[in-house]
């Protein structure tokens, strides 16, 4: 079975979630190839051969050097073919999100978003993925020829291994046409040197119970002692203490850390929504009978403000060693 | 202009989600529908549209009956009519066949949709509709302008934001942000009850997914808890201790 994985960019790096998806792959069991799609394929391309990937399919554009959702997934299609694959897999970022359903059409292929476990038995497929705000999971076979899968980052360790030998790289050239590109990103602002909630791999936040934006150093400063992003209920959003980027849950964003922090947060179903499946989840809350709580794996009742410059201390001494 | 939002009708979010006796679906009993949230941006944006540049709002949605009131809610929001889909909404490939299959012969101008249906969370039927349609389209737009016929979209990413520009028509998804949605008065909701739903069965092709089943998740959580008992710094202790020693985090 050949497995393709497309490989995300940003800045000139390939990004985190599209190595875990080649362990994602790796782990599905097959061959595994990796797609690079750019204006300037070159420098990706030499980042993917170091990677435990067979064949790097490259395939370049000068027109690309303005991303479009439409001509990568052109050009993905295409590359699957080539590469006779019968999974496609895309980390499930937001412009992943936008690509796997595009190349799912184009090659009349069935896409499950979000995956978060696969199962492979002979061949069988079947992923499984969040859905109704993870309050409940689907498991589902793709019925097609051919699959497409986003998954969801986070859940699989990015991909360090080395393939066995060089990969083979293959230019593949794309038949694109104007409309492609009849939609294209002019720009890409991103806020500086924050991690953001969608990629950090622990995550503080604070909700209500902080009483206030000015008491967020307290929340910032245990963020910085475990290197991790600032998260925020909505309630704190609305209230707006902290910016909407930070929010997590139903309206917000999802995520999926190793280790997510509650500070003050209640525990609303629809913040439970964006972060249950976190690998640990402390809570911190000076009402013992906080929804979130019963969540949660580690748990302090008690009063936030008192706890918090202990607890940053605490940490910073464990990371030091 | 001509303007076509795609409304999903969903469980309310804060419904306790019941696995039906075919394990394989949500069991409906008791549950409470509502007009996808993330749909009523992209109502709202519609309206603001159609009083700027003149023209109409139709809103469709795929489904079963019940469905037309997810596009009761939109007509009592201000959109000018509705169509209804008939279709089983199991499969997305077959929910965006559908729609495109409506939605083509009224040629809009623009088609809006929310950035993700809050029951199967999939953010997939906007970007199948472009291909579909041969229309471009950006999802998850927290600002939309337009001008000519061009339109500019903010779309939020991780760590920042993304600005796309798009040839008209296009297709835009809503994040929440993209403006505030106003409440339907009275009147307009007793208005509503006149506005015409055309309702047609859809003919999507084959299903391309197949449900196994649907289950609950059931993490197994340590739940260790500890109090401040008059000693704050102690109580920080212990829990660092948990996350160095027991789930080896730090
Ligand atoms: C359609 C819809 C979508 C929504 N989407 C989201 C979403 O995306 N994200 C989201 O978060 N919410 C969302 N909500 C809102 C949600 O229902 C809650 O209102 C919100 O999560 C509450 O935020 P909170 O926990 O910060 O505040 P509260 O519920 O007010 O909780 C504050 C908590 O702080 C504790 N506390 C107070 N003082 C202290 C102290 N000194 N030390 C320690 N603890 C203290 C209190 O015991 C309490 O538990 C949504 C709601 C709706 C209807
Ligand atoms: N059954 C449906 N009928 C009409 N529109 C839908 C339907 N399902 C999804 N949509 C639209 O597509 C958007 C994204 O949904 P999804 O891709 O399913 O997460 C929703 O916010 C709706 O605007």
């Amino acid at each position: 079975m050949n497995i393709l994985v497309y490989l995300e960019e940003r800045n000139g790096r390939i990004r985190k979630p599209s190595l875990e998806a080649i362990s994602a792959a790796h782990a599905l069991g097959g061959t595994v190839h990796a797609a690079v799609i750019g204006a300037e394929a070159n420098a990706l391309v030499e980042q993917a051969k170091t990677l435990n990937v067979q064949t790097v399919f490259a395939a370049s554009d000068a027109r690309l050097a303005k991303y479009s959702s439409r001509a990568t997934a052109r050009a993905l299609a295409e590359i699957a073919k080539q590469a006779n694959a019968e999974v496609v897999l895309v980390g499930a970022t937001g412009r992943g999100k936008d690509l796997a359903p595009r190349a799912a059409i184009r090659l009349e292929a069935g896409y499950v978003p979000d995956v978060t476990a696969f199962t492979n038995s002979n061949g069988d497929i079947v992923a499984t993925h969040p859905v109704y705000a993870g309050k409940a999971q689907m498991s589902v076979r793709v019925t097609t020829p051919v699959k497409v899968f986003s998954t969801r980052p986070n859940l699989w360790k990015p991909s360090k291994d080395a393939a066995a030998s060089t990969p083979a790289v293959q230019n593949v050239s794309v038949s694109f046409q104007d409309t492609d590109f009849s939609e294209h990103t002019t720009a890409l602002t991103l806020s500086q040197g924050k991690l953001d909630v969608a990629e950090a791999d622990i995550i503080v936040s604070g909700g209500r119970g902080m009483r206030g934006p000015e008491h967020w150093t307290l929340i910032e400063n245990l963020a910085e002692a475990f290197g991790a992003a600032t998260g925020a209920s909505r309630a704190v959003v609305d209230a707006g203490w902290r910016p909407h980027a930070e929010q997590v849950g139903q309206t917000g964003k999802t995520v999926s850390p190793t280790l997510y922090v509650a500070i003050g947060i209640s525990g609303a179903v629809q913040h439970l929504a964006g972060m249950s499946s976190s690998k640990t989840i402390v809570a911190i809350n000076k009402d013992e009978n906080a929804p979130i709580f019963s969540i949660a794996d580690y748990g302090l009742v008690g009063d936030a403000f008192e706890v918090l410059p202990a607890l940053t201390e605490e940490i910073k001494k464990l990371r030091s060693h | 202009m001509n303007i076509i939002v795609c409304v999903s009708h969903v469980p309310d979010t804060t419904t306790r989600i019941n696995v039906g006796a075919d394990k394989k679906s949500m069991d409906p009993a008791g549950v409470k529908f509502i007009l996808n949230p993330y749909d009523e941006f992209a109502v709202e944006e519609a309206l603001r549209l159609r009083d700027k540049f003149k023209g109409e709002v139709t809103a469709i949605s795929v489904g079963a009956d019940n469905a037309k009131e997810a596009i009761r809610q939109a007509l009592a929001m201000g959109a000018d009519k509705g169509i209804l889909v008939k279709g089983d909404k199991s499969d997305s490939f077959q929910v965006a066949d559908m729609l495109a299959a409506a939605i083509k012969p009224l040629s809009p101008d623009l088609i809006l949709l929310g950035k993700q249906s809050i029951d199967f969370d999939g953010m997939e039927i906007a970007s199948m509709l472009s291909e579909l349609l041969d229309l471009p389209a950006a999802t998850v737009a927290v600002a939309l302008n337009i001008e000519g016929n061009k339109a500019t979209v903010e779309k939020e990413v991780e760590g920042g934001r993304e600005t796309i520009q798009l040839d008209m028509p296009c297709i835009v998804a809503a994040q929440k942000g993209l403006n505030e949605p106003r409440y339907p008065s009275l009147p307009n909701i007793m208005k509503a009850k006149q506005k015409p739903i055309q309702e047609v069965s859809g003919a999507p092709g084959a299903k391309r997914t197949e449900i196994v089943e649907m289950t609950k998740p059931e993490k197994k959580r340590a739940n260790k808890i500890v109090k401040i008992d008059g000693n704050a710094s102690q109580a920080a202790h212990e829990l660092a201790r948990m996350l160095h020693e027991e789930a080896k985090i730090i």
